[in-house]
């Protein structure tokens, strides 16, 4: 490695590693926490088949699902400021993700619903619960069970999907690489950085993926051994 | 205490119970017998609403109602007298022994947690799982989770508790202990309907007996009159061959 190559990679470590800690993973973050609550308010209308909102759930699943996200962070963005409105690219970057990726985490959801046996629901009746009760403390925690992990898997699609956002001018990571590259000439070099940077985001979230379903498995029989371990005693 | 009377289901396929009325005293242990498709766990279902028959009233300690038009509300209130213990269990997955027996109390009776508490433990006790108030269901067998779901059942003081075939799921080994549970709130007065393929549990515990077929009632009696004296020829065969 030649003394140029080593000063372009540790100059544009920092230059990029910064926009990914200060705007690529807040805006993962932000957005997804948007996404989920969408996606719940979504599928919890399809799921309780509340009449009118669950057709309005049904066009906005069918209308994000079948758009591409660059093209909807285009016409969001470059369309209202093409009204004369002036608005933050973050923010807007923000609403777009979360918007799209609610619908997508809609569907989990609302298949995580679903799959929650309907004695849980009747149970509940039998014991005096009214439904949104039975919904808030049985059916949506062991449905958030059986959706971490295709959620895990979304959030982490979308933290690679913010990369996207550097064309509507917000300056995250794969934006600094471009800058980078624009000036060095070494494309090859930088983007394989920035990859590598991605790739060292996504390890860190699937090791939390990790360690939130093993938190999330206490009530759930999944291994026999891991009963054993969890009682101290066998039976 | 309570009454039906010509309760009516379809499900669209044909008449699942044609008018078949059922009177409960206080007390009472009345035990539905009845092959496979005879409308038993029906009936119980409809008596608690997770079915809503297509006709026939209701009367609960005096107040009458008209299923397919009761109110939401009025449904809400009877539940909280009643109880129901089914087949599978449905012990909540997410909760623990304990909890299974509180959430009613707390939730839907506004009852404080330390009091909840108390009598969760007094209920669990009484079913002979003190040493498993802190397990979550999938940590208990079958017998256990059972003796959870009547000590759920109990908790709330209902006036009458519906079993559906409460033994149905379990091995013969574990089924004796769910039945000794039951047994035991037989005794202490608690007025039960049980349907139940437990010829003996029927014929030891029960006061009443019931045999359906077909969505219909074919005999009713004493359990002495049933078990020793049938008058129908298809009960007798039941019987035979049970």
């Amino acid at each position: 490695m030649n003394e140029r190559t080593l000063h372009i990679l540790t100059d544009s470590f920092w230059k990029i590693l910064l926009p990914g800690l200060k705007v690529t993973l807040p805006l993962t973050a932000i957005a997804f926490a948007m996404a989920l609550v969408i996606a719940i308010f979504v599928a919890l209308i399809q799921f309780a088949n509340v009449r009118g909102l669950k057709q309005i759930a049904r066009v906005y699943i069918w209308i994000i699902r079948g758009t591409p996200l660059i093209v909807q962070l285009y016409l969001v963005f470059y369309g209202i400021s093409g009204l004369g409105y002036l608005i933050n690219p973050f923010v807007c970057a923000a609403f777009v993700l979360a918007i799209n990726e609610g619908a997508y985490c809609a569907e989990t959801m609302r298949a995580a619903l679903e799959a929650v046996p309907v004695g849980q629901m009747e149970a509940g009746y039998c014991v005096g619960m009214r439904y949104h009760q039975i919904i808030r403390r049985i059916v949506l925690p062991q449905a958030m069970r059986t959706a971490f992990p295709p959620l895990s898997n979304s959030l982490l699609s979308m933290m690679k999907d913010t990369s996207l956002v550097a064309s509507i001018t917000v300056a995250e990571m794969f934006m600094a690489a471009q800058r980078i590259v624009a000036r060095t000439y070494e494309p090859l070099l930088v983007y394989t950085e920035v990859a590598l940077m991605y790739l060292c985001f996504s390890t860190i979230l699937t090791w939390l993926q990790h360690l939130g379903e093993k938190r999330l498995n206490r009530y759930r029989g999944t291994k026999r051994a891991t009963a054993d371990k969890e009682r101290g005693t066998k039976l | 205490m309570v009454e039906v009377k010509g309760i009516r289901k379809d499900f669209g396929e044909g008449e699942v119970l044609k008018s078949v009325d059922l009177n409960v005293e206080k007390g009472d242990v009345i035990a539905i017998l009845g092959p496979s498709g005879s409308g038993k766990t029906t009936l119980l279902r409809c008596m608690n609403f997770l079915e809503m028959a297509n006709g026939g009233t209701m009367c609960f300690d005096g107040e009458e109602f008209t299923f397919g038009h009761i109110k939401k509300r009025d449904i809400a209130r009877l539940r909280k007298k009643t109880a129901f213990v089914f087949q599978s269990y449905n012990l909540f997955f997410n909760r623990t022994a304990l909890q299974n027996v509180t959430e009613g109390l707390i939730v839907a009776r506004k009852m404080p947690k330390a009091e909840a508490t108390a009598i969760g433990h007094r209920m669990l006790d009484k079913v002979g799982l003190s040493a498993r108030y802190n397990y979550y269901p999938h940590q208990l067998s079958g017998g256990q989770q059972q003796r959870v779901a009547i000590a759920r059942a109990i908790a709330t003081q209902p006036e009458i508790i519906y079993f559906d075939e409460p033994t149905s799921a379990l091995d013969p080994e574990l089924t004796g202990e769910v039945l000794e549970v039951m047994r035991q709130l037989a005794g202490d007065g608690m007025t039960m309907i049980v349907v139940t393929h437990e010829l003996n549990f029927a014929k030891t515990v029960s006061n009443k007996v019931i045999f359906m077929e077909g969505g219909a009632v074919v005999e009713r009696g004493s359990a002495k009159d049933i078990f020793e004296n049938p008058k129908q020829e298809r009960t007798r065969e039941f019987l035979r061959l049970a």
